[in-house]
């Protein structure tokens, strides 16, 4: 069972605890942009067999939306962090770095 | 291939059954084929059998990266259905299940298809709407399915409780013809006729690469070796994605994963499949008895091909309601598969921005049903480059808007 600390309210919640909120830091294109970058927002989800970040919620506890940094491969949990935030900590990605060399997601790597 | 028949039993009883062989042959690769399908599950190998039986295309070789139907044809719960509400998915859904009537006698291999009937229970005032409106659509797309009545449930279903107290069985859409079959052997009659018409299935080889120049395949990196193809087909579930992705291209799909469970066996007590939406979970009886129970997938991105130890007991709990003769029996096995899921929860079968890749993925939860009518669809399509079939299923539709709806319209579980 996956567990996250959730970085709100400092409580380590099982996955029963926790609502899964798809992929984070989605940047949302609406009237006015191109039927590409509609249809990539809408429909184009990152799907990586390894490290993945995600919204959660921790909606049997505080409530509160926070970001998750995980492996889709074997489910490890990397770290918590903010919702308040439009991409990962150098902290995370510091512990990503270390334990999968060469990742990228997005822009990121 | 030597055929399996009665007089082949009789033959092989008078010498102590030593002249069976083996079903397939396991080449090596060769260097060039006309047609690589990536993928030997049902889906792949049905692609691979009916290129060859209709289309006449049979210098091509199946690549798997693990074992034979080890993938979603192994893991799923073999129910076969057509009740959908939407032409297109009925069409090749329907397209499917009357392939699998005569698919024992068409491979020579015994599918065990067995045409039980299947029911979708209606357990809300909406789901009868539903579910009637599902009905007339079907009578309209030539799918024989009906809505019946809470007494014709319970005398199909004599275990069944539909008085509640929660939800009590309101009606069902039933459909007569539906069923289950032997999912392995499913793959294994496609693999042996594939083999028979001369086609290499190779196993334990996975592909690491897709070479393409000006914007036209030109083979495959694979852990044997570089292959060449003509045509290439990827047709692989839940690893659509990384396969898109070595061959630089996206897809609107997530690999989630679908689990299932069932219990000791018992003896026979139900000869249906049954289906409850509403509390999300159906169930049948496997031909050895056991009771084969399946419910939601996860709502998170996974490969790991092993499910939520929680969801098991929603499922079980909900089914429990409805069939308190469950409630005393003990999980026998559970397992997990990692299947494809895309926005509008219908498959893609379509040709791609590479010239000469085609792809048949985003089957979600329910692809087994599928695997005659998506591999005669998709050889159609890599044979002519369109397919009636699969004209609807096409990648471009997400772009365009017009979407094969049927996550409101099939129910959530398939």
């Amino acid at each position: 069972m996956l567990v996250f600390k959730c970085p709100y309210c400092g409580i380590e919640a099982d996955e029963t605890e926790l609502n899964p909120g798809g992929e984070a830091h989605l940047k949302r294109f609406g009237p006015g942009s191109s039927d590409e970058e509609l249809e990539g927002y809408l429909f184009n989800r990152e799907n990586p067999k390894g490290v993945h970040f995600e919204r959660w919620r921790h909606v049997y506890g505080c409530g509160k939306w926070f970001h998750a940094a995980r492996c889709t491969a074997t489910l490890e949990v990397f770290g918590t962090y903010s919702a308040q935030t439009f991409e990962p900590p150098k902290e995370i990605i510091d512990i990503i770095k270390a334990k999968r060399p060469g990742w990228k997601w997005r822009n990121l790597s | 291939m030597k055929r399996y028949s009665v007089f082949a039993v009789a033959r092989e009883a008078l010498r102590y059954h030593q002249g069976w062989g083996r079903a397939w042959k396991s080449p090596e690769p060769k260097k060039k084929y006309d047609a690589i399908i990536i993928g030997a599950g049902g889906h792949g190998l049905a692609t691979a059998y009916y290129l060859g039986k209709n289309h006449g295309l049979k210098n091509i070789a199946i690549l798997e990266k693990g074992w034979l139907g080890g993938g979603n044809t192994g893991r799923n719960t073999t129910i076969i259905r057509s009740n959908y509400l939407q032409d297109a998915s009925a069409a090749i859904y329907e397209k499917a299940r009357s392939l699998y009537e005569t698919m024992s006698q068409d491979l020579n291999y015994n599918v065990m298809f067995s045409p039980r009937g299947v029911m979708m229970l209606a357990q809300t005032q909406h789901e009868i709407r539903g579910y009637k409106r599902t009905a007339q659509a079907n009578s309209l797309q030539g799918v024989s399915t009906e809505f019946i009545s809470p007494e014709k449930v319970k005398s199909l279903v004599p275990i069944i409780n539909i008085d509640g107290p929660r939800y009590p069985v309101l009606g069902a859409l039933w459909q007569s013809r539906g069923g289950t079959a032997r999912h392995d052997a499913v793959a294994w009659g496609y693999a042996r006729a594939c083999s028979d018409m001369g086609m290499d299935i190779i196993q334990q080889c996975e592909v690491t690469g897709i070479r393409h120049e000006n914007g036209q395949v030109q083979g495959v990196e694979t852990s044997k070796g570089s292959i060449d193809c003509q045509k290439l087909g990827i047709v692989v579930a839940g690893h659509t994605g990384v396969l898109a992705d070595m061959a630089g291209f996206r897809m609107p799909v997530e690999a989630v994963a679908l689990q299932a469970l069932v219990s000791e066996p018992i003896k026979p007590c139900m000869d249906v499949v049954v289906m409850a939406n509403t509390v999300h979970g159906y169930m049948s009886q496997s031909d050895k008895g056991e009771m084969v129970i399946g419910g939601g997938a996860d709502g998170f991105n996974n490969y790991t091909q092993r499910g939520s130890f929680h969801h098991v007991e929603e499922t079980v709990r909900a089914l429990i309601e409805t069939f308190p003769i469950i409630s005393r029996l003990k999980m026998l096995r559970w397992w997990g598969g990692i299947v494809d899921m895309t926005g509008d929860r219908s498959p893609i079968l379509s040709k791609t921005p590479v010239v000469n890749i085609f792809i048949n993925c985003g089957w979600g939860t329910g692809g087994f049903k599928a695997i005659p009518g998506s591999g005669w669809a998709m050889a159609e399509l890599m044979a002519k480059g369109h397919s009636s079939l699969t004209e609807e299923f096409s990648l471009n539709r997400f772009k365009e808007g017009k979407f094969i709806d049927e996550s409101v319209a099939a129910g959530v579980a398939h």
